[in-house]
């Protein structure tokens, strides 16, 4: 369980004070996705840097497990938008260095092989990331996170810079290896759609500075055939009168 | 395939060279220009007994000289570009003496360590070394931001971040720089070798100037030159090594 109280981060440029979060409050179940929709701006990537211990410049309280964040004892696993691979690193390093830094693990275990292979990265080995196409490269960052067994994985918007069909491809792996850990999991997404696919939580956020406007449950949530269900209208209609709104 | 066109243009170049100096001889007629042919037969006949030595001191003496600078160099430059604090203290010092013509201090540093070896290396290391300090500090600043965020995230300590970020991504940098530097160390080199020793490319040359045999001395100048070039050609391949991922 991560337990967010009076979450509140500013940011000081040029003398002038620039307020982020503004209190935040909310409490993440563990073995959930939880994804948090809003307008660019908001400052939904400030509030994913504080999860990860990136930022430690904040005010409020946020414990994961009883505990302060610290990256050093948790097991975050981290997924951004532009996919946050070393370029020098092939294919291979690049998906070994959590494991790496976290276990000083050298060499696949079966699981690492399992998920290069579920992920479609397993002949890719050598290549270096600018040699593959952003889909693949997100994969090696997926396969990278979930080779940590991390106890809670961060992303920030990891599919928006894909096209579509690469996306909902993609969408529906990491759900499926979702489903194999059930690891807590905070999504960040700008997208009404992937909010409904992904999260069995919706976070609604707030124009700047970001506040949350309500958590709504999601029914849609690991539904069949979701995009041609009433339901998944329904919700959607719903989550866009609220970002109207904001 | 990168090796052969390095090559390639290298012996073009090398023609290129000879014709104009073919020409000049041809045009000019003097003592001083002698044909190209009969300083490389010369130089067949002397290699081995008298210019051998000389080659080897001078190699020594630059390999030693440029080894010293990318030791003290690269790991200054690394750490004023990876801590504020660090390049707070330092960097005005570089700056101040960066453009100082260093080879004025030669008599200086000739009272102080005398006219031996100590002296030429010093020379060497100090004209070159700033060189290295300022290009491995911008490398490193360079980096952005976003690229630690993964290492950060996976609470990796400052170790890592050096062999796993600074390192790597600045390597090919530091490795232009020691190929740059390479060139003006043979200069220093040179001067260096006109006095307070019998041996070296340096003083082969003057020696054989004096004596008026111009043979030698070209046979002397192409030895040199060409020294350089084996070295800047081996500099070149191991950068293209780093820098695979480019």
């Amino acid at each position: 369980m991560i337990e967010i109280k009076d979450l509140t981060v500013k940011y000081y440029r040029q003398n002038e004070e620039t307020l982020a979060l503004d209190k935040l409050n909310i409490n993440i179940a563990t073995g959930e996705i939880y994804t948090f929709i809003g307008p660019s701006g908001c400052g939904k990537s400030t509030f994913l840097y504080v999860l990860s211990g990136i930022l430690k410049d904040y005010s409020g309280s946020v414990k994961i497990d009883g505990r302060d964040v610290d990256p050093k004892s948790q097991r975050i696993g981290l997924i951004l938008q532009n996919y946050g691979l070393l370029p020098w690193k092939n294919v291979y390093s690049n998906t070994m260095l959590g494991v790496k830094i976290k276990n000083a693990q050298r060499g696949l275990d079966e699981y690492g092989k399992y998920l290069l292979q579920k992920l479609g990265i397993d002949k890719l080995l050598d290549r270096y990331p600018k040699e593959i196409s952003g889909g693949q490269q997100q994969r090696v960052a997926i396969a990278r996170a979930f080779m940590l067994k991390p106890d809670l994985l961060l992303m920030d918007e990891p599919f928006s810079a894909l096209d579509a069909i690469n996306r909902e491809e993609l969408q529906e792996l990491f759900l499926n290896i979702w489903k194999e850990n059930n690891v807590t999991t905070v999504f960040i997404t700008h997208s009404v759609d992937e909010a409904l696919y992904l999260g069995s939580k919706i976070v609604v956020f707030s124009p700047a500075p970001g506040k949350i406007l309500k958590v709504l449950d999601n029914p849609c949530f690991q539904m069949d055939n979701l995009r041609s269900r009433e339901e998944y209208y329904d919700m959607s209609m719903h989550l866009r009168q609220l970002l109207n709104k904001g | 395939m990168h090796f052969n066109n390095t090559l390639r243009g290298a012996s073009y170049g090398m023609i290129m060279v000879i014709i104009i100096w073919q020409l000049l001889a041809w045009l000019l007629k003097l003592p001083i220009i002698p044909e190209p042919l009969a300083v490389l037969v010369n130089l067949g006949q002397i290699f081995a007994d008298k210019i051998s030595t000389h080659l080897w001191y001078s190699l020594g003496r630059i390999i030693m000289g440029l080894a010293i600078a990318v030791i003290i160099g690269v790991p200054t430059g690394f750490l004023m570009g990876y801590f504020e604090k660090i390049d707070k203290v330092l960097s005005p010092l570089v700056y101040f003496t960066y453009p100082i013509p260093k080879i004025a201090l030669l008599p200086i540093i000739m009272l102080l360590f005398g006219l031996g070896e100590a002296s030429k290396l010093i020379m060497i290391v100090l004209i070159v070394i700033f060189q290295i300090i300022i290009t491995s500090r911008d490398a490193v600043k360079a980096i952005p931001q976003e690229v630690f965020r993964s290492l950060q995230s996976l609470g990796a300590g400052k170790r890592h971040m050096f062999t796993e970020i600074i390192i790597p991504a600045s390597m090919g940098e530091v490795l232009t720089s020691a190929r740059l530097a390479l060139g003006t160390a043979i200069s220093i080199l040179f001067f260096t070798e006109t006095f307070g020793t019998e041996f070296g490319m340096g003083y082969f040359i003057m020696d054989a100037w004096m004596r008026v045999n111009y043979l030698d001395m070209y046979g002397g100048i192409v030895v040199l030159s060409l020294m350089g070039f084996v070295l800047f050609t081996m500099v070149d391949m191991i950068e293209r090594k780093f820098s695979a991922w480019r």
